[in-house]
C-alpha cells in the first residue's frame, strides 16, 4: 500500500468515526464536551505508556476510555452540584486533566517517547511507518488497524442502538416512558466518544478531534432534516475532509492534520452559504422574495381600494418606500399584467383581482 | 533564595496574566461564556503566524495585533454562524475553535520550512513556554494590562449590568451592545497575552478556575473579581517557583493544576456555599428527623396502650420502622443525653419533657391531616404520608396560626385526639435538636 493511501485511509476512518458519534453531540448540544474529552484523555495515554512502558493500542484505548468517561463523570459531578454550570464546569475540567497529562509528559518524557508537538498535531504522517505484525508476520500499518476497528466498533454501536440513540436525543422524555434509560445511553454515547477521540488522538491530535466530531456532523446538519442521511452525510464529509485535507498538505507542503481540520472547515462554509434548504443564500433569497411578494400584493390592496386611476406619487406617500423600490415591483405587476396604467394613474386588472383573491390577503383589506 | 533573571520574569508575567485572567474571566464565568476564551485562545493562532509573515519579525507587538484580530474575527464569525443559520453555539465554538486552529498550525508549518523560520519561535504560542518571555514581552503585557485595568474601571458599573440584566441596561438607554464589544475584546487581549505564558489549550482554565473559585466565596462581584484576581496571580506566582526550582516542571500546567486546587478546596470549603456544609446540614436535619420520629413512635405505641409509663422493649420499637438494633440506639443516645427519653437496659420510656417533645410532633402531624382533608379535601387516606414530612418541617409559629385557622379541631381525620398545646412550653422551636 503506498505510504498516500494509508494516510488518506486513516483519516477517512477518524473522519467517518467521528463524524457519526460527533453527529450525536452536536444534536443533543454537547459539542464541547467532546472537546473537552479530546484534551483529556491526554493523561490516560501517558499513563498507559508509563505503566506498561509501550505503545501498545489496547492499555491505551483502555486509560484514555477511562479518563474519557472520568472526565464526563466530573462535570456532572460539579453540574449537578450546582455550584458551576456546565460551559464552567467543561471548562475547569478539562484544563485540569490536561495539564496532568503535560506535567507527567515533561517529568517522565524520555520513558515514554511522546512528544507534546504530536499530542496537538497527531502524527499522521508517520502511520505507514509503524506497521503491526502478527505472528511474525507484517500485516498492515497499525494506525489503520486501529482505526478501522474503532470504525467497525463505532457502526456496529450506531446501527445497532440507533432507534434507542435517535429517540433518546429528540425526545429523552419519551426514551425514558419506552424504558430505556437514557443515563445509560448517555455514557455508552460518552463511552464511544472517547474511543474514537483515542484512535484520532494519535493520528490528527487533541484539537484536530474536535475538528472532525463537530464540523462534519454541523455541516451535514445544514443539509437535511433526517437523522439517518445526517450521519450518512457527516460520515462522507469526514472522509472528504480527510482526503481534500491530505491533498492541500501535499499542494502546500504543511501539517497534514491541520489541512484536514481547514478542509472541514470549507466544506462547512459551502453548506453555510450554500445548502438549498438551510444555506445563507438560500435563506437570504426567500426573504428577498417573500418580500417582493408581499409588496407586490400590498399594492395591488392598496390599488383595489383606490379605485381607479391612483398616481403613483400618491403610492409614493404612503408606503414611504425608496421610489426605486416602487419602480421595482411596480414594473412586476405591470409585467404581469395585475395593473395597468390609466391616465396618470394605475388600475387594478382582472387578473391582479384574481392573483389577490388567491393570495388569501383579503381580510387585510379590511383593515386598510 | 535567589531566582535568575529568566525566573523575574516568568514569575511577573505568569503573575500578570493570573490577575488579569481572572478579573475578566469572572465577567466570562457569570454571563455563561466560559468556554469562549477556549475559543478565542485558539483562533488567535493564525493571527499570530500571519503577523509573523507579514512583518517577518518575531517582535512582541506584530503577533499580538494578528492574534488580536484574529481572536475577534473568530468571535464574530460565532456570532454570525449562529445568527445566520440553525447552528447552536456550542456547534458554532467547537468550529471556528478547530477550523481557525487548524488553519494556524497549516501556517506554522508552512513558516517553519521557510528559511530561517525554525527560529520564529512561534510554537511556544501552542504550549506556552513562560521561561521565553523577555522584558519586551513583558511590558507590552503591562501596557496591555494597564489598558484592561482601566477599562474595567472606567466601565465597572456598565459591565456589571451587562452581566446581571442585560434587558435593564438596555432600558436604561446604555449601548449593551457595545459593551459586549467591549468586553469581548478585553477578553482577546487577556487571551493574547496569555497565549506566550500558558498556551492555547490552558488559557481557558487561566480565566474560568480563579473565578470559578472565587465565586465560592462571595456573592458580590466587586470581592469576586478582586478575590479571582488573587487566586489567579497566587497560582501564577506558585506556577512559576514551582517550574523554576523543580528541574523538568512546565510553568502553564501547574499553574493550572495549583488553581484547580484552589478551586477543589472552595467548592468544599468555602461558608454557605461549601459542598461539605452542605451534606453537614443535610445529615443534621436527617439526624434531627430520626430523633423526632423515635420520640412519636414511642408515643404512639404509649397511646395504643393508654399508658405511657411502662418502658418499652427494643424489639418492639425496631419492629415499627424495621430499624436495627444499631439505628435505633444510634438515635436513642442524644435523646437520653438531653433527658427526653429514660433508659433501662434494652427498654426505654419518655420522661415528662420526652412526651411534650413527642406530643408536639404528633400535634403537627394530625393537624396538617386535618388542614388537608378539610381545606384541600384530600380523601383522609391519603394524607398520612404528606403529614409525615410536615411534621419535621412545620414552624411552633406556623403550627399555632394552622390550629387558629382550622378553629382549634379536637381530632385528626382518624378520628384519633390531637394532644394539646403544652402549657408552658420548655423551648419555642425544634428544641428536640439535641
Amino acid at each position: 500500500m503506498s505510504p498516500a493511501l494509508v494516510i488518506i485511509l486513516v483519516g477517512s476512518c477518524v473522519g467517518a468515526s467521528c463524524a457519526l458519534v460527533g453527529s450525536f453531540l452536536v444534536l443533543r448540544k454537547m459539542s464541547l464536551l467532546g472537546d473537552a474529552i479530546s484534551h483529556a484523555v491526554l493523561p490516560g495515554i501517558v499513563i498507559a505508556f508509563l505503566v506498561t512502558g509501550s505503545r501498545a493500542s489496547v492499555p491505551m484505548l483502555l486509560g484514555a476510555g477511562s479518563l474519557g468517561l472520568l472526565t464526563v463523570l466530573l462535570v456532572e459531578l460539579f453540574n449537578r452540584s450546582r455550584r458551576l454550570r456546565e460551559d464552567a464546569s467543561i471548562g475547569v475540567v478539562f484544563p485540569a486533566l490536561f495539564s496532568i497529562g503535560v506535567i507527567l509528559i515533561s517529568r517522565y518524557a524520555s520513558q515514554v517517547d511522546l512528544d507534546l508537538d504530536c499530542v496537538l498535531f497527531g502524527e499522521i504522517a508517520y502511520a505507514p511507518l509503524d506497521t503491526l505484525t502478527l505472528a511474525g508476520r507484517a500485516i498492515g500499518p497499525k494506525a489503520l488497524w486501529v482505526n478501522g476497528s474503532i470504525l467497525v466498533a463505532v457502526l456496529l454501536f450506531v446501527l445497532l442502538l440507533y432507534k434507542e440513540l435517535k429517540i433518546s436525543t429528540f425526545d429523552a422524555g419519551l426514551a425514558a416512558t419506552l424504558g430505556f434509560s437514557p443515563v445509560v445511553l448517555h455514557y455508552l454515547l460518552m463511552s464511544a466518544v472517547s474511543l474514537t477521540v483515542v484512535g484520532a488522538f494519535e493520528s490528527v491530535g487533541a484539537i484536530l478531534v474536535v475538528a472532525m466530531l463537530v464540523v462534519p456532523p454541523a455541516a451535514a446538519y445544514l443539509l437535511t432534516e433526517r437523522l439517518g442521511p445526517m450521519l450518512a452525510l457527516a460520515a462522507a464529509l469526514g472522509v472528504a475532509s480527510a482526503a481534500g485535507g491530505y491533498g492541500l498538505a501535499r499542494w502546500w507542503d504543511c501539517s497534514i492534520a491541520g489541512a484536514m481540520a481547514l478542509a472541514a472547515g470549507i466544506l462547512f462554509l459551502a453548506a453555510f452559504l450554500f445548502s438549498p434548504t438551510h444555506g445563507l443564500l438560500a435563506r437570504l433569497l426567500i426573504h428577498h422574495r417573500l418580500g417582493g411578494r408581499l409588496a407586490g400584493e400590498l399594492l395591488l390592496l392598496h390599488l383595489r381600494k383606490g379605485g381607479e386611476g391612483l398616481p403613483v406619487t400618491v403610492l409614493e406617500r404612503r408606503f414611504g418606500w425608496e421610489p426605486r423600490r416602487l419602480q421595482r415591483v411596480l414594473s412586476k405587476l405591470l409585467r404581469e399584467g395585475w395593473v395597468e396604467r390609466a391616465g396618470e394613474g394605475l388600475r387594478l386588472t382582472a387578473s391582479g383581482s384574481q392573483v389577490l383573491e388567491d393570495s388569501g390577503r383579503m381580510e387585510l383589506a379590511h383593515q386598510l | 533564595m535567589e531566582l535568575s533573571f529568566t525566573a523575574r520574569n516568568v514569575l511577573m508575567g505568569a503573575t500578570m496574566l493570573g490577575a488579569l485572567g481572572g478579573m475578566l474571566g469572572s465577567f466570562a464565568l457569570l454571563r455563561r461564556q466560559s468556554l469562549l476564551g477556549d475559543a478565542l485562545a485558539h483562533a488567535a493562532l493564525p493571527g499570530v503566524c500571519i503577523g509573523y509573515l507579514i512583518t517577518g519579525s518575531k517582535t512582541p507587538l506584530p503577533l499580538f495585533l494578528g492574534a488580536l484580530a484574529a481572536g475577534l474575527l473568530g468571535s464574530l464569525l460565532i456570532l454570525g454562524v449562529v445568527r445566520w443559520s440553525r447552528i447552536k453555539e456550542d456547534s458554532a465554538i467547537g468550529i471556528i475553535l478547530s477550523v481557525f486552529f487548524g488553519a494556524g498550525i497549516v501556517l506554522l508549518t508552512y513558516i517553519q520550512k521557510l528559511p530561517d523560520g525554525n527560529q520564529s519561535g512561534l510554537d511556544k504560542y501552542l504550549f506556552g513556554q513562560a521561561a521565553t518571555l523577555v522584558e519586551e514581552d513583558l511590558k507590552v503585557m503591562a501596557v496591555l494590562g494597564g489598558i484592561v485595568l482601566t477599562a474595567l474601571l472606567l466601565f465597572y458599573k456598565e459591565l456589571k449590568l451587562l452581566s446581571f440584566d442585560r434587558a435593564f441596561g438596555a432600558s436604561l438607554g446604555l449601548p449593551m451592545r457595545r459593551l459586549e464589544v467591549l468586553l469581548t475584546l478585553l477578553l482577546v487581549v487577556v487571551v493574547v497575552v496569555g497565549l506566550q505564558t500558558v498556551g492555547v489549550v490552558l488559557i481557558v482554565a487561566a480565566l474560568i478556575t480563579p473565578a470559578a473559585a472565587a465565586r465560592q466565596w462571595t456573592d458580590r462581584l466587586g470581592s469576586m473579581i478582586l478575590l479571582a484576581a488573587g487566586i489567579g496571580a497566587l497560582a501564577g506566582v506558585a506556577g512559576s517557583l514551582a517550574s523554576a526550582l523543580v528541574p523538568r516542571l512546565p510553568t502553564g500546567p501547574v499553574i493550572v493544576v495549583v488553581s484547580s486546587g484552589v478551586l477543589i478546596v472552595s467548592l468544599l470549603f468555602a461558608p454557605r456555599r461549601g459542598l461539605l456544609w452542605a451534606l453537614l446540614r443535610e445529615r443534621q436535619v436527617a439526624d434531627r428527623i430520626r430523633r423526632e420520629n423515635l420520640l412519636k413512635d414511642v408515643w404512639l405505641l404509649g397511646e395504643r396502650q393508654g399508658d405511657w409509663e411502662g418502658f418499652l422493649s427494643w424489639p418492639l420499637l425496631m419492629g415499627v420502622r424495621g430499624q436495627t438494633a444499631r439505628e435505633l440506639s444510634k438515635s436513642a443516645r442524644p435523646l437520653a443525653a438531653a433527658s427526653l427519653v429514660e433508659r433501662s437496659g434494652d427498654a426505654l420510656r419518655l420522661t415528662a419533657t420526652g412526651r411534650r417533645e413527642a406530643e408536639s410532633v404528633v400535634r403537627k402531624h394530625r393537624l396538617w391531616e386535618v388542614y388537608l382533608t378539610r381545606r384541600l379535601e384530600l380523601a383522609s387516606d391519603h394524607v398520612h404520608r404528606d403529614a409525615e414530612a410536615m411534621e419535621h418541617a412545620l414552624t411552633e409559629d406556623a403550627v399555632l396560626r394552622l390550629e387558629e385557622m382550622l378553629g382549634h379541631p379536637e381530632v385528626d381525620p382518624h378520628g384519633r385526639p390531637i394532644p394539646r398545646r403544652p402549657a408552658a412550653p420548655a423551648k419555642p422551636e425544634r428544641s428536640v435538636a439535641a
